[in-house]
């Protein structure tokens, strides 16, 4: 058995136990604790990646055969998404050691925490147990969410903890007529069963299966499910609403790998509905973000409807199942995490020298750094887009490409086109209201800007963008090595093989 | 049993979503709880409903009660018995601070900060 399929999961785990333990008092200890630890994640990832590309393999918790115990599982899309967490993580926690972790009590703790459920979401192969995942996960982001000072951050994080724990409510539902239709809780042996349901549980199954996909609906903020988010992110510190760049990310990770291991076989007529209510939804969710970035008032909803958009592109590709669309969903699953981070962190790094405009897009007094500050914002302008030559275009072209078909087709291309328009206009104005209206009015001590960028997080954020760079200047091997993982989810006995094949040579 | 189980279900449930819809934080948080004891309910009658029965496999007994919704529902009460602790905490903290018991964000209240220049032990 693979061991190393466990070290994302727990390692988090110990390392946020032991912090809790050993060094609540102690916060340089805890920084080289926290980081340590999230490099460790990174190598570990990689290795796994390597690994990942010899085929899938399954690692059964307590030596308990697949069907009955829980299973984590590691193919290719898995270990890409744990790389992308362990990726994402180092560079908020790098950004966080700046100063932010110290603004409250166990940011470190609850980072770890967090990073647990985000991978634990992405390499269980067990329904209930992904439950579990997602309430680390949530119970985690609270945490870090309303990590800082201010009364209404407590009642901005009221809101998101209400709409979690009614969505965790629905996912107990869904959970539980699944269960009820089909008496298994493994992704493996779920599509399995689905071939051989009574007929009268037909009607049960598909309620839980779309109850469940609503659940990742709420995740990955698909309108009419995605009113929370620009609050949620708005309100989370500039390190934490980086991370929550992977939050969206493992609701449309869920919905990918359910509906291409589960229900890619349309039983029940589970694959064909989604396929019927995702593609619109993400047109409507990429149209509305859009509109959002146009009317944004502040830099970070300008960021929010920034992510919202993203999700509506990457879902328009990845509501089918067909190999090229899952590559072009993948690509830009890459793209738009590195970038909603970057966006996130450069929003904190410019407000931060416009004194008490803050991120609202106003003009204001010239700030310190403008020309460097405005050419990253250019840069991540353009990749947010979807301009060459960065990645989001490579992303957006990929998109296109692969839905070349009559019908939904020319709604998406349509929804693509015009929303890129919309957006590269409220970026315009974004962008030149920021730098270029800038007034020359003597500082007064309400303007008194800081005295100077401080420089570790505009490298931070120059690397962000600098890896959607060469995501675009690789793009090709990028493609390629993303082309297998989406062959290999669109064969989904791949998975089940790797899942189920080792219970029957284990078990006697 | 099955009517009296169902109709608790339903009742419950409507009793939490009717408190959720309120506009002010302490009737949301029962609303929550009763939503999730509806849910626990739900859970548990989805492993058929039998009376009676051993739930581990024993040699001479033919029926059996399934264990797993009953690990599940141990599990969801937990969480949920968490999450409560957090939100109630969560809207008390909110009503000292504000002085209000409204579930809703006041846009002129939100006021961010930004950047993290000086503050590195500011605790």
């Amino acid at each position: 058995m693979n061991h190393l399929i466990v070290v994302p999961f727990v390692l988090p785990a110990l390392v946020a136990t032991a912090l809790l333990i050993g060094a609540r008092e102690d916060l340089s200890r805890q920084r080289t604790v926290g980081v340590a630890s999230v490099l460790a994640l990174v190598v570990t990832s990689i290795v796994l990646l390597v690994q990942a590309s010899n085929g899938p393999s399954s690692y059964a918790i307590g030596n308990w055969p697949a069907p009955f115990g829980i299973v984590l599982v590691l193919d290719r899309l898995s270990a890409m998404m744990v790389a992308l967490t362990s990726f994402i993580a180092l560079v908020a926690i790098l950004y966080a050691i700046n100063g932010w972790d110290a603004r409250g009590k166990h940011f470190h703790v609850l980072f770890q925490f967090q990073l647990v459920g985000i991978n634990g979401a992405f390499l269980t192969g067990d329904i209930f147990n992904l439950f579990v995942c997602f309430e680390v996960m949530l119970i985690s982001s609270y945490g870090l969410m309303l990590h800082g000072d201010g009364a209404w951050r407590l009642k901005a994080g009221f809101q998101y903890v209400t709409l979690n724990l009614i969505g965790s409510s629905l996912f107990l539902i869904a959970v539980g007529l699944i269960y009820a239709a089909t008496g298994t809780l493994n992704l493996a042996d779920l599509s399995g069963r689905l071939a051989a349901l009574a007929p009268g549980d037909v009607a049960l199954l598909r309620t839980g299966a779309l109850l469940l996909f609503a659940v990742f609906a709420i995740k990955s903020a698909i309108v009419p499910l995605h009113w929370w988010l620009p609050g949620t992110y708005g309100a989370a510190s500039a390190p934490v609403a980086a991370l929550f760049a992977l939050l969206t990310k493992v609701g449309a990770y869920s919905i990918l790998r359910f509906h291409s291991v589960a229900f890619s076989g349309n039983e029940a007529g589970v694959s064909a509905a989604l396929t019927a209510v995702l593609m619109p939804a993400a047109a409507v969710t990429l149209v509305l973000g859009a509109i959002g970035v146009l009317a944004s008032r502040s830099m970070l909803e300008l960021a929010s409807y920034s992510v919202i958009a993203s999700m509506g592109t990457l879902l328009l590709a990845g509501a089918g199942l067909e190999p090229r669309q899952l590559t072009a969903a993948l690509y830009y699953m890459l793209h738009s995490t590195l970038i909603g981070a970057a966006l996130f962190l450069l929003v904190d790094v410019t407000a931060a020298g416009r004194g008490r405009a803050g991120d609202r897009l106003t003009p204001t007094h010239r700030m310190p750094n403008a020309s460097l500050l405005g050419l990253l914002f250019l840069l991540a302008g353009i990749a947010s887009v979807g301009l060459p030559p960065l990645s989001g275009f490579i992303g957006k072209l990929a998109i296109l490409d692969s839905l070349r078909t009559p019908g939904m087709g020319t709604v998406a291309w349509t929804a693509i086109l015009a929303s890129s328009l919309l957006m590269i206009a409220g970026y315009a104005r974004a962008g030149s209201t920021l730098f270029w209206a800038a007034c020359e009015e003597p500082k007064t001590a309400d303007h008194e800007p800081s005295a100077k960028t401080p420089l570790a997080p505009v490298v931070i954020v120059a690397v962000l963008i600098g890896l959607s760079a060469a995501l675009s200047v690789l793009g090709g091997g990028a493609m390629t090595d993303l082309e297998a993982t989406a062959r290999e989810m669109s064969t989904p006995s791949i998975y089940i093989d790797a899942v189920l094949r080792k219970t029957i040579s284990q078990v006697p | 049993m099955e009517l009296l189980l169902s109709s608790a279900i339903g009742i419950l449930m409507a009793v939490g979503v009717y408190l959720l819809l309120e506009r002010r934080m302490l009737p949301v948080i029962v609303g929550l709880t009763f939503v999730s004891y509806s849910v626990n309910l739900f859970l548990l009658a989805m492993g058929r409903l039998t009376i009676d029965k051993p739930p581990i496999i024993r040699p001479g007994i033919t029926d059996y009660t399934d264990p797993l919704p009953q690990a599940l529902v141990l599990t969801a009460i937990v969480i949920a018995f968490g999450m409560t602790a957090l939100i109630v905490v969560l809207g008390l903290r909110a009503y000292l601070e504000t002085g209000s018991d409204a579930a809703e964000v006041e846009r002129t209240d939100m006021v961010r900060e930004f950047g993290s220049v000086g503050q590195k032990d500011g605790r």
